[in-house]
C-alpha cells in the first residue's frame, strides 16, 4: 500500500434516519484499523479516488446524462475537501456502468493498476419526480466494500443526495462529519451597498439576506445553523440583528448606545457576545439570548474586539490594544485570567478558533497587506498559510476544522476564497458582482 | 324800519371793510391788477409757493427715505457678509476634518488647532447639535477598523466637552474604512481617510 494507514479513533456510525443501508456495514474493528486519510498531512498525499460514470439503472426513464451528471458530482465534492486526488476517467479499464456495480462485478486489479486505492460505485434511478442514488465506497486493495446506501429524494435532490453520501465517506475515512451539509455567509456589494449573503459550502446557491440598502457586516452563525447575527447601518448606527433563516427579517436587536459590532455565539449555548462601546470603551461583553448585558468580559481600556470561542465555550480568544498595537489574546472565562497569544507581527487580528478546537486562524498585517496565518491555542506552531498574493482575511473555519474560508485580492477585487487547514488548494469560492468579503462558515449539520 | 337800516349799515360796512382789507393786503404786492381778478390770481400764487413748499417737503421726505434705504441696504450687506461669514464658517466646521496616525486616536497639535476653530463655531452657534464621524484608513482590517474609528470620535467629543461644549450637543458615530473620501491605496489618500468628520444635525 501507498498510503500510510493509521488507526483512527472513530465514533460509531451514526444513524441516518430516513436511508436504508442495504449493504452489510464495515465491521467496527476492521475499520477501525484503516485510516484512508494521512492525517499527519492529509492534504499534500491525497488519497486517489476513481468515480466512475453512474450505471443507469431504468434507462427508459433517466437520461444517461444524469449517470454522468452524479459522477461528475462526485467527484467535484470530493475534490473539494482537499483529501482526495480524482483520477481521470480516461485512464480507466472498465465501466462499471456496463459491467455491474457490485463488489462481485468488479475486477479490482482493473483500479489497483491505475492507482485507485478507493473505488466509487453507483446507480441511479430517475423518474420525473422521484431520485434513487445507491452508492458503494471500495478498498481496491483488500476488496472490502467500506460501506454502501440507497438514497431516495425528490428529482431535484441529486446534489443533496451526492453530498449526502460524500459526507458519510468523509465521516467514515476521518471520524469528521465534513463540511458538505455546510453553507457559507459573507458580505457582497453586488447590489451596490454591503449586504449579507449565504452560499452552499462549495459555492453554489448564492442567496441575498438582507436588503437594507445600508451597511451590513460581521456575519456569525447560530450554533443551531438557524441564524445568522451581523452589524447593520440600517438605522444610520451600527447595531446587531439576528436574523432567523426562516424569517423574513430580522426579529432581535442589540442595540446599545456606540458601536455594537462582532457578534458570535457561545458555542452549544444560545448566548452571545459581542464588542460594544457604551461605557465609552471598546469591551467585549457575553449577552443573553435576549440580547441583555450578562457580564463584561474584558476590562482594559484600549479596543478590546472580535471575541472567537474555544469548542468548550470556556475561553475567548479576541483581538487588544492594551499593549499598544492590535494582537490577540486569550482569555478564560472562569477566573478572568488573560495571556498574551500572539507575539510576532504589528497587527494581528480576526481570530477564529476552529471548530475542533486545536488551532486560532488570524489576520497578520504588514504594510498595508494581511495574510492568514494558524497559530496553536497554546501559542506554538506558528504557521502562515498565504503569502504573496494580495491582502487575505477574515479566515474562517470549516465546522469540522479542515478547511478555512478567507477574502483574498490576489486578482484585484476582493473574493470568498477557500483553502485546506495546511494551506494547499487555494481556489475562489464564489463568482459574484461586485466585491465580496468577510466569509463566515456554518455549522456543519442539516439545517432548515 | 330803523333797526332794518342799522343791520344794513352794518352789512354794507362790514362788506366795506373787507373790501378795503382785501384791496390794501393785494395793494402791496400787485396795485395795478384788478382786484376782482388778483384773487384767484393770489390763490394761485398761494398754491404755487405750497407746491413749493410741497416740493421741498417731498424733496426732504424723498432723501430721508433713500438714506433709510441705503442704511437698509448697508444692513442688508452687513447681514450677506455676516451670513457669508456664517456660511463660510459653518462650511469650515463642517469641510475641514481632524487627521490622525495610522492605528492611533489621539490628538495631534494639528488637531488641536482644528478643533479650537470647531469650539468658536460651537460657541456661536449655541442650538447647534452635531454627529462626529470616526473614519479609517483601508489598511487594517473592518473589525479593528470600526472600534478605531469610534475611539477617533470620541476622542474629539471628550476634547470638545473638556473645552466646555456640553456633551448633549455631541454624538459619535464610526464608519471603520467603510466611507473613505479618497479611495486610492496610498499614504496620501490613506491620510486624508484616517479623519473624524464633522455633521451639522440641526
Amino acid at each position: 500500500m501507498t498510503f500510510i494507514r493509521m488507526t483512527f479513533i472513530r465514533r460509531f456510525f451514526l444513524l441516518w434516519t430516513g436511508l436504508v443501508v442495504f449493504a452489510g456495514l464495515y465491521p467496527f474493528q476492521a475499520a477501525a484499523e484503516y485510516d484512508y486519510i494521512n492525517i499527519s498531512d492529509p492534504f499534500l498525499n491525497k488519497t486517489p479516488v476513481a468515480a466512475p460514470v453512474f450505471k443507469n439503472m431504468a434507462p427508459e426513464t433517466t437520461a444517461p446524462a444524469l449517470a454522468v451528471e452524479a459522477a461528475d458530482l462526485v467527484q467535484q465534492s470530493l475534490e473539494f475537501t482537499g483529501y482526495f486526488q480524482m483520477i481521470d476517467r480516461a485512464a480507466f479499464l472498465e465501466e462499471p456502468s456496463a459491467k455491474g456495480i457490485t463488489g462481485q462485478a468488479i475486477n479490482f486489479d482493473n483500479w489497483t493498476d491505475i492507482g485507485a486505492e478507493l473505488l466509487i460505485t453507483g446507480g441511479i434511478t430517475a423518474t420525473e419526480d422521484f431520485l434513487q442514488i445507491e452508492c458503494r465506497l471500495f478498498d481496491t486493495f483488500s476488496k472490502d466494500m467500506l460501506f454502501g446506501k440507497r438514497y431516495k429524494g425528490r428529482s431535484d435532490d441529486l446534489r443533496k443526495i451526492v453530498h449526502r453520501f460524500c459526507s458519510e465517506m468523509v465521516y467514515r475515512l476521518t471520524g469528521k462529519r465534513g463540511i458538505f451539509e455546510s453553507d457559507i455567509a459573507f458580505v457582497s456589494t453586488a447590489t451596490g451597498t454591503k449586504e449579507i449573503f449565504t452560499c452552499a459550502f462549495d459555492g453554489q446557491d448564492v442567496k441575498q439576506l438582507t436588503q437594507a440598502g445600508s451597511l451590513a457586516l460581521f456575519p456569525a452563525w447560530s450554533p443551531d445553523g438557524m441564524a445568522v447575527a451581523y452589524t447593520s447601518y440600517q438605522n444610520d448606527r451600527p447595531e446587531i440583528f439576528i436574523r432567523r433563516l426562516d424569517q423574513p427579517r430580522a426579529e432581535a436587536k442589540i442595540s446599545y448606545k456606540g458601536i455594537n459590532i462582532t457578534p458570535v455565539w457561545v458555542p452549544g449555548t444560545d448566548r452571545m457576545a459581542a464588542t460594544l462601546s457604551f461605557e465609552g470603551d471598546e469591551e467585549i461583553y457575553l449577552l443573553t439570548h435576549a440580547g441583555k448585558i450578562d457580564k463584561r468580559l474584558t476590562k482594559n481600556w484600549g479596543i478590546d474586539v472580535s471575541p472567537t470561542f474555544s469548542p468548550d465555550g470556556k475561553k475567548m480568544a479576541f483581538v487588544s490594544k492594551r499593549f499598544g498595537s492590535p494582537q490577540i489574546f486569550i482569555c478564560v472565562l472562569e477566573t478572568g485570567s488573560v495571556r498574551r497569544l500572539t507575539y510576532a507581527g504589528k497587527y494581528n487580528t480576526q481570530p477564529d478558533w476552529s471548530p475542533a478546537g486545536d488551532w486560532i486562524a488570524f489576520s497578520s498585517m504588514e504594510n498595508g497587506r494581511a495574510d492568514i496565518f494558524v497559530i496553536r491555542p497554546d501559542g506554538e506552531g506558528l504557521k502562515q498559510l498565504t503569502i504573496d498574493s494580495g491582502s487575505n482575511e477574515s479566515p474562517s473555519w470549516s465546522p469540522d476544522g479542515s478547511m478555512i474560508a478567507f477574502s483574498s485580492t490576489r486578482t484585484g477585487t476582493s473574493r470568498i476564497y477557500v483553502m485546506t487547514a495546511s494551506g494547499t488548494d487555494q481556489r475562489i469560492l464564489v463568482r459574484a458582482d461586485g466585491a465580496q468579503t468577510d466569509p463566515a462558515w456554518s455549522p456543519g449539520f442539516k439545517k432548515y | 324800519m330803523k333797526k332794518g337800516n342799522l343791520y344794513v349799515n352794518i352789512f354794507v360796512m362790514t362788506l366795506m371793510l373787507c373790501f378795503l382789507v382785501t384791496v390794501s393786503a393785494c395793494s402791496k404786492k400787485k396795485p395795478a391788477v384788478d382786484p376782482m381778478e388778483t384773487y384767484p390770481s393770489e390763490s394761485a400764487m398761494t398754491g404755487a409757493d405750497a407746491e413749493a413748499e410741497a416740493e421741498a417737503a417731498a424733496q426732504a421726505l424723498a432723501e430721508e427715505e433713500l438714506q433709510a434705504e441705503r442704511e437698509t441696504e448697508a444692513a442688508r450687506q452687513a447681514a450677506r457678509e455676516a451670513a457669508l461669514k456664517q456660511e463660510e464658517a459653518r462650511s469650515a466646521f463642517v469641510n475641514e476634518d481632524i487627521y490622525f496616525n495610522f492605528d492611533d486616536a489621539s490628538l495631534s497639535a494639528d488637531a488641536r488647532m482644528v478643533l479650537k476653530d470647531k469650539i468658536d463655531w460651537l460657541r456661536n452657534n449655541p442650538n447647534a447639535t452635531v454627529l462626529i464621524e470616526g473614519h479609517c484608513d483601508e489598511r487594517g482590517t473592518s473589525e479593528y477598523n470600526i472600534a478605531l474609528g469610534q475611539r477617533r470620535a470620541e476622542s474629539v467629543k471628550m476634547y470638545l466637552v473638556n473645552a466646555g461644549i456640553s456633551p448633549s450637543r455631541l454624538s459619535t458615530i464610526s464608519y471603520g474604512e467603510e466611507r473613505p473620501v479618497d479611495f486610492a491605496s496610498n499614504e496620501s489618500a490613506w491620510a486624508k481617510n484616517r479623519r473624524a468628520h464633522f455633521k451639522i444635525q440641526n
